[in-house]
């Protein structure tokens, strides 16, 4: 497989958008054993552009995001990301005998890591708990805390693999604005696994469908934000989508 | 803040501490009640010693013995056999340990070193300990080095199997984490592997203590010509049982005394578990 070089493909080719892509993903292929779960994955993702991916379960959603986190290698087709790479997973995966803080900071190589860590626990609203065992925080704040982990890098691509399906329902609403928020100052390009579809819709510039191994189904959500559940056209929208993830709805077969 | 709204729930998560004065003091007499029996059956001992039921012979009284441990200290003999005893177990905890633990980190970070190591660890650890015996006396004569080398032997084996197992049980999700922080080969076995094997590795800790003491008390069975073995050894030649249940207690309680201080260590390392008291 061609993994491409980063760097080379940025100024030479340019998404539809007329940026300059983070992400570009040619006919990607990933079969475990006998199992073809992607089967030609086509994907651009402009720079600062937020795009969520839905699909059912087991559809290859996190297989896709894992091979563009570089954690698994792809069976063919080619991709490249050009750009630094953070990751949020579904389970905050936090460092437990490492302290808020330490967890923001490891691995990161600025002049001054903990002031960095300090800097981006205080976006997410953690300020308080830099000192705490990550085993002490609630589901929220830890998530919150795997989120500044991932932005104090100021990656050019943030991937999310569903990081807010454990969450109860209020505080993934706050999830999602503190979200738009991070993702309107800092400006990476996201990919947003998720099965939510409201979800999708209601943070996303793009929304795709995986279906088959490849992507079925694209919508381009041309709202401003913040946006509201009720808007005419996300109803629309959202019926179209659900009949494309196999369920239907009152509204989506009218 | 209001306490009559407080939800039961709330109640039922502090219990300790809305009502920690009295809890501190039912604490502290539970620990007194637990000293009755102990101290009720010294009594007994001693009644049943000064009432000639048990011979010096049998077993010396409490005080016989108290008196004897003041007179060995203020002679300086028992002070001495301590620091021998001690010393050769200090000796063979630190060889042991350095070999276990080092064999433990090779063979649990590489699958060449895990072929290279775990087979003969696991055919090794097979061998009964204290079958040894003669083949260290026949190897390293009578002196030092045998009854180093068996507790040496004795405390390499829990540390090695343990670490081991700490190391392949971290969580691979952890791993996946310093791969997307790009921490490297060396930064994921400093912030994730070692870190996330130390909790099994003082449970090894722990057992390798107990056989480090109980391989030195058999060690200095055999023969000694210094050391708290040989002061008990030498006791019973001429029927001091004093001396003998003497060495015992101070067996025991520098037992106790490691396994506090491993406690200890767990605690400082530990903290980061959730419900350990910081
Ligand atoms: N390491 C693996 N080995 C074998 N099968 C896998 C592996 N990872 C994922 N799969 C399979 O690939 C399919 C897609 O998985 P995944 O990408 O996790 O789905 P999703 O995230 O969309 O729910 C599933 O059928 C899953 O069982
Ligand atoms: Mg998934």
């Amino acid at each position: 497989m061609a993994q491409g070089l980063p760097g080379v493909t940025a100024e030479a080719e340019r998404a539809d958008t007329g940026r300059p892509r983070v992400v570009r993903v040619r006919g990607l292929t990933k079969r475990f054993g006998e199992r073809t779960v992607l089967d030609g994955v086509d994907l651009d993702i402009a720079r600062g552009e937020f795009v969520a991916l839905l699909g059912r379960s087991g559809s290859g959603k996190s297989t896709l995001l894992r091979a563009l986190a570089g954690l698994d290698d792809a069976t063919g087709g080619e991709l490249s990301v050009d750009g630094t790479v953070a990751v949020a997973f579904q389970e905050p995966r936090l460092v437990p005998w490492k302290r808020v803080r330490a967890n923001v900071a490891l691995g990161l190589r600025v002049p001054d890591p903990r002031a960095a860590a300090d800097k981006a626990l205080a976006e997410v609203g953690l300020t308080e708990r830099g000192g705490a065992w990550p085993l002490t925080l609630s589901g929220g704040e830890a998530q919150r805390a795997s989120l500044a982990r991932a932005l104090v890098r100021e990656p050019d691509l943030l991937l999310l693999d569903e990081p807010f399906s454990a969450l109860d329902a209020l505080t993934r609403i706050t999830m999602h604005r503190l979200v738009l928020d991070l993702w309107e100052r800092h400006r990476p390009g996201i990919l947003l696994v998720t099965h939510d579809v409201d979800e999708a819709l209601l943070l996303a510039d793009r929304v795709l469908v995986l279906d088959g191994g490849r992507i079925a189904h694209e919508s381009r959500v041309d709202l401003d934000r913040p946006r509201h559940r009720d808007h005419p056209d996300l109803t629309a929208l959202r019926a179209a989508l659900l009949a494309q993830l196999g369920v239907t709805t009152d509204e989506g077969t009218a | 803040m209001s306490t009559s709204v407080s939800s039961p729930s709330s109640l039922a998560r502090a219990p300790g501490r809305a009502r920690a004065v009295p809890g501190f003091a039912r604490r502290r007499r539970a620990a007194l009640a637990r000293l009755v029996a102990p101290l009720a059956l010294l009594v007994v001992w001693q009644l049943a010693s000064g009432a000639g039921l048990l011979s010096e012979r049998q077993l010396a009284a409490p005080t016989a013995i108290a008196s004897t441990a003041l007179d060995l200290i203020r002679d300086g003999t028992l002070t001495d056999a301590i620091a021998v005893s001690v010393r050769r177990a200090a000796a063979g905890f630190a060889l042991g340990a350095a070999a276990g633990i080092g064999l433990a980190v090779a063979a649990g970070l590489s699958r060449l070193g895990e072929h290279a190591v775990d087979p003969l660890m696991q055919m090794l650890r097979a061998l009964p300990l204290f079958g040894l015996i003669p083949l260290f006396i026949l190897w390293f004569g009578i002196g030092e080095t045998p009854k180093v080398a068996l507790v040496a032997l004795g405390v390499a084996f829990p540390l090695y199997l343990n670490t081991f197992s700490g190391i392949r049980g971290v969580d691979g999700k952890l791993a996946e984490v310093a791969e997307v922080l790009r921490l490297g080969r060396w930064g994921l076995v400093r912030h994730i592997v070692l870190p996330g094997a130390l909790p099994q590795a003082l449970v090894g800790l722990r057992q390798s203590l107990g056989v480090a003491w109980l391989a030195l008390i058999v060690a200095e069975q055999i023969n000694a010509s210094s050391g708290l073995g040989f002061m008990i050894n030498n006791a019973r030649e001429f029927l001091r049982t004093d001396v003998v249940v003497l060495g015992l207690v101070v067996y025991a309680a520098l037992g106790l005394l490691t396994d506090a201080l491993v406690r200890l260590l767990e605690r400082r390392a530990l903290t980061w578990r959730k419900g350990f008291p910081v």
